[in-house]
C-alpha cells in the first residue's frame, strides 16, 4: 500500500486531544506536531501524564469520539484520518499501521492459539486468502521474529509462551500485513534487560527489512538513545524539545530534558556522586501550571515563564525545536555550566 | 563481624507439575552500615530472598543469622523484638499503605504495634520522621491518595525508619516511579544510609540504579549467586559471562546507539522448575563446554564459573 508522492509517511499537525471529565477539561495533548519518514524511528519520551500514549492512540484513531475530542491533522500516507469514519480507520489499522503494547498478554486472547490469532489478523485484511495461505504466512512470520519451531509454536496458547516470546508473537501479529507505520508503546518495559536487547535488535532488523516508520514511546532514555533517529520530549501534553537524537540527547536545550538526563543513573561516571533530580512532581493535566508547564520545577524559570506558554522554535539548527523562554545563548551557557 | 549472614539459604515451592527451586543455596553477608545489591532478571529469586530475610517467607533450608542469632525458624512472637532492627520497603508504595489511615497513623503503626513510647510522644516522632524523608510534617493528617507516587514511597520509607532499624530490605523501591522522581528517592536513600549508618539489602533489576546505591553487589541467576563482589569490581571488571552480558544489554544514553562490544544472549531464562544441569547459565552461555553441563561451578573468589574472565581484566 505505497501511496503516491514523497514526504514523510506520517504527518501530525497541531494535534489536540481533550477529554471532558467531571473535574474539568483535560487537555491531554495540546498542539503537537511531528512527522516520521519510512525507515526512520521517532522516540517519544515523557513521564506519566506527559501525553505520549494519548498521542499514539490518536494516531491509531483509537480514541472514543464520545469521550475524546480530537482535532488537528493526522496524515497517514497523505490521508487525513481525523474525522474519518470509524469503518475506514479500522481498514487502515492493522494494514497500514499497527501497534505493539507493553503487555502482550492483554493483546493476545488466552482462549485461542497464537497462530490462529495471527492468521486472523492477516485474513481480516486479505479477504481472498485461504486458511492455508494465512497459516503459512503466520508460520513464516513467527520464524522471522525469531521464534524457534514456528510450526509447533503456532499451535500453542499465549500462556505457553515466555514474556519475550509473547512480545515476539505480538510483533509478528503487528507486522503480518506489512504495515508502513508501527507504533510501539513501551514495548520492552515489562521485559528483562537481556530480552529487551533482543527485542530492540529485532525491531531494528525488521525495520531495515520492511522499511516501516516506527514511533517508539518510552520513559527510558537509554532505549531511545539506542534506536531513535529523532526524539520528541513531551511535558504536560506539549512538546518541550524535538530534534535529532544526537541533538536532543547530546546538546539538549530544554531545562526539562537536562533534568531527565541528569536524573538517570548511568553505568559510567561517578557512582558516588548524588544524582541531580528534577524537584517536585510531574503536573496533573487537569490543573496544568500557567505559562510554561515546567516552570514550577525549573531552576531557570523567568517571570515570563509563569505567564506565557513558550512557542516551539528552532534553535541551533532548523530541525532542533525548543519551547523555552530563555534566550539560546543563556541555555547553551547554563547547560555547559551544569555539566 | 557481620550484621547479617546467610548460609545455604534455600526456598523451594511445590507447584503443580513439580518443585520450583526459587532460591537454591545462597551464601552472603552484610556488615553493619553496608549496602548489598541483589540484582538479576525475573525468576532469579531476588524477591524471594528478600522476603525470607525479613521472615515473610519460611526458608526450606539454610540459615539466616542476624547479629549472631539464628533467626531462620523463629516464630512470629519471637521475631517481634527483631522487627525493630529488620524492616522492608516494597516496590508499590500505594499497595502497602492503608488508604483509610492517615499518613501519621501509618508511620506511627510500627511504634504502636511494638509498644514503643518515643520521648516527646508518638506524634512528635512521626513528624520528625516525615521531615527526615523530605515530607511536610504538617501533612500528618492527610491520606495516601493525596500524595504522589514518590511521596508515597517516602511515607513507606518513614514507616520503615520508625523503629530505628539496623537493616532495611528494599525490594525494587524506585522501579515504579517516574525517572525524575526515582532520582529524588535514590538520593534520599543514600543520604539516610550515610546519616543513619543503615545497612541495606537492595533488590533491583536495574543495574544502573544499584551502581548508584550499593557498595557490594551480588548477581543472581535462577536461584543462585553467579558473582558477588565490590561495586567497582562488578561494574568495571565483571568476571562471570552472565554479569558481562547483563551489563552489556543495558541501553545507556552515554553510548547513543553505538553497538561495538555488545554481547547478545539468545533465548530466555529457563524455568526454575527445571533448571539446566551443571551450571544453570550454560544454555545461554557462549563459553559453555562439556564440563558446564555436568558440574555446577562453586562460588569461589566471588565468581561461580568454570571459565571466568581473568581477575583484573577490563
Amino acid at each position: 500500500m505505497r501511496p503516491v508522492g514523497d514526504g514523510p509517511y506520517l504527518q501530525v499537525r497541531d494535534l489536540r486531544v481533550r477529554f471532558d471529565t467531571e473535574d474539568g477539561v483535560v487537555r491531554a495533548v495540546d498542539g503537537v506536531s511531528f512527522s516520521v519518514e519510512r525507515g526512520k524511528t521517532l522516540g517519544i519520551v515523557g513521564e506519566s501524564g506527559s501525553g505520549k500514549s494519548v498521542t499514539s492512540l490518536a494516531v491509531l484513531g483509537l480514541h472514543d469520539p464520545k469521550r475524546a475530542q480530537v482535532t488537528g491533522e493526522i496524515l497517514v500516507g497523505g490521508r487525513d484520518i481525523v474525522g474519518l469514519a470509524e469503518e475506514e480507520v479500522r481498514r487502515l489499522r492493522g494494514r497500514d499501521m499497527a501497534m505493539i503494547f507493553q503487555d502482550p498478554l492483554s493483546a493476545l486472547h488466552p482462549y485461542y492459539t497464537v497462530g490462529r490469532q495471527i492468521a486472523e489478523a492477516y485474513r481480516v485484511h486479505h479477504s481472498g486468502a485461504t486458511r492455508r495461505e494465512a497459516r503459512q504466512r503466520t508460520v513464516e512470520m513467527l520464524g522471522r521474529v525469531g521464534i524457534p519451531q514456528p510450526e509447533r509454536r503456532a499451535d500453542q496458547y499465549p500462556h505457553e509462551f515466555s514474556g519475550g516470546m509473547r512480545q515476539r508473537a505480538m510483533i509478528a501479529m503487528a507486522l503480518i500485513n506489512d504495515p508502513d507505520l508501527l507504533i510501539a508503546d513501551e514495548p520492552t518495559t515489562a521485559l528483562d534487560v537481556t530480552v529487551q536487547a533482543q527485542i530492540l535488535d529485532l525491531l531494528g532488523d525488521l525495520q531495515d527489512e520492511f522499511d516501516s516508520a516506527i514511533i517508539l514511546i518510552t520513559h527510558d532514555l537509554g532505549v531511545v538513545s539506542q534506536v531513535a533517529d529523532e526524539v520528541l520530549v513531551m511535558y504536560g501534553g506539549r512538546v518541550a524539545e524535538h530534534g535529532s537524537a544526537q541533538r536532543v540527547l547530546r546538546q539538549p536545550q530544554h531545562p526539562y530534558t537536562w533534568g531527565l538526563l541528569s536524573s538517570v543513573p548511568s553505568l559510567h561516571g561517578d557512582a558516588d556522586a548524588d544524582l541531580v533530580p528534577i524537584r517536585g512532581n510531574p503536573p496533573s493535566l487537569i490543573n496544568l501550571p500557567p505559562g510554561c508547564a515546567f516552570h514550577p520545577r525549573c531552576p531557570h524559570a523567568t517571570d515570563r515563564s509563569r505567564v506565557d506558554v513558550p512557542e516551539l522554535l528552532p534553535a541551533d539548527e532548523p530541525s532542533h525545536l525548543v519551547a523555552c523562554h530563555l534566550p539560546e545563548p543563556d541555555r547553551l551557557r547554563l547547560y555547559q555550566e551544569a555539566r | 563481624m557481620s550484621l547479617l549472614a546467610v548460609e545455604g539459604l534455600t526456598k523451594h515451592f511445590t507447584a503443580r507439575g513439580g518443585v520450583v527451586r526459587a532460591v537454591d543455596g545462597l551464601d552472603f553477608t552484610v556488615r553493619a552500615g553496608q549496602t548489598l545489591g541483589l540484582v538479576g532478571e525475573s525468576g532469579c529469586g531476588k524477591t524471594t530472598t528478600g522476603r525470607m530475610l525479613v521472615r515473610l517467607l519460611e526458608p526450606t533450608g539454610g540459615r539466616i543469622v542476624f547479629e549472631d542469632r539464628d533467626i531462620t525458624h523463629l516464630g512470629r512472637r519471637a521475631m517481634r523484638p527483631l522487627r525493630q532492627d529488620l524492616q522492608i520497603i516494597f516496590q508499590d508504595p500505594y499497595a502497602t499503605l492503608n488508604p483509610r489511615h492517615t499518613v501519621g497513623r501509618i508511620v506511627a503503626m510500627p511504634l504502636t504495634v511494638n509498644g514503643t513510647r518515643p520521648p516527646g510522644g508518638v506524634k512528635k516522632r512521626v513528624q520528625e520522621l516525615l521531615e527526615l524523608v523530605g515530607l511536610n510534617p504538617e501533612h500528618y493528617n492527610r491520606y495516601p491518595h493525596e500524595f504522589s507516587g514518590g511521596q508515597r514511597q517516602r511515607v513507606g520509607i518513614a514507616r520503615a525508619l520508625a523503629l530505628r532499624p539496623k537493616l532495611i530490605v528494599a525490594d525494587e523501591p524506585v522501579s515504579a516511579l517516574d525517572v525524575s522522581i526515582q532520582a529524588q528517592v535514590i538520593n534520599l536513600l543514600r543520604q539516610l544510609q550515610r546519616d543513619l549508618g543503615l545497612a541495606f539489602v537492595f533488590i533491583a533489576h536495574d543495574l544502573a540504579v544499584v551502581r548508584h546505591f550499593c557498595q557490594r553487589v551480588a548477581v543472581m541467576y535462577l536461584g543462585r549467586i553467579v558473582e558477588i563482589g565490590e561495586r567497582d569490581e562488578i561494574y568495571e571488571r565483571p568476571r562471570h559471562p552472565y554479569t558481562r552480558a547483563l551489563l552489556s544489554a543495558i541501553p545507556d544514553v552515554a553510548k547513543l546507539g553505538q553497538s561495538e562490544g555488545r554481547i547478545r544472549l539468545t533465548g530466555d531464562v529457563p524455568t526454575p522448575m527445571n533448571p539446566p544441569s551443571g551450571c544453570r547459565f550454560r544454555t545461554r552461555c557462549w563459553k559453555a563446554q562439556d564440563i558446564c553441563a555436568t558440574e555446577e561451578p562453586p562460588l569461589t573468589a566471588g565468581v561461580a564459573c568454570h571459565f571466568p574472565e581473568p581477575e583484573g581484566a577490563p
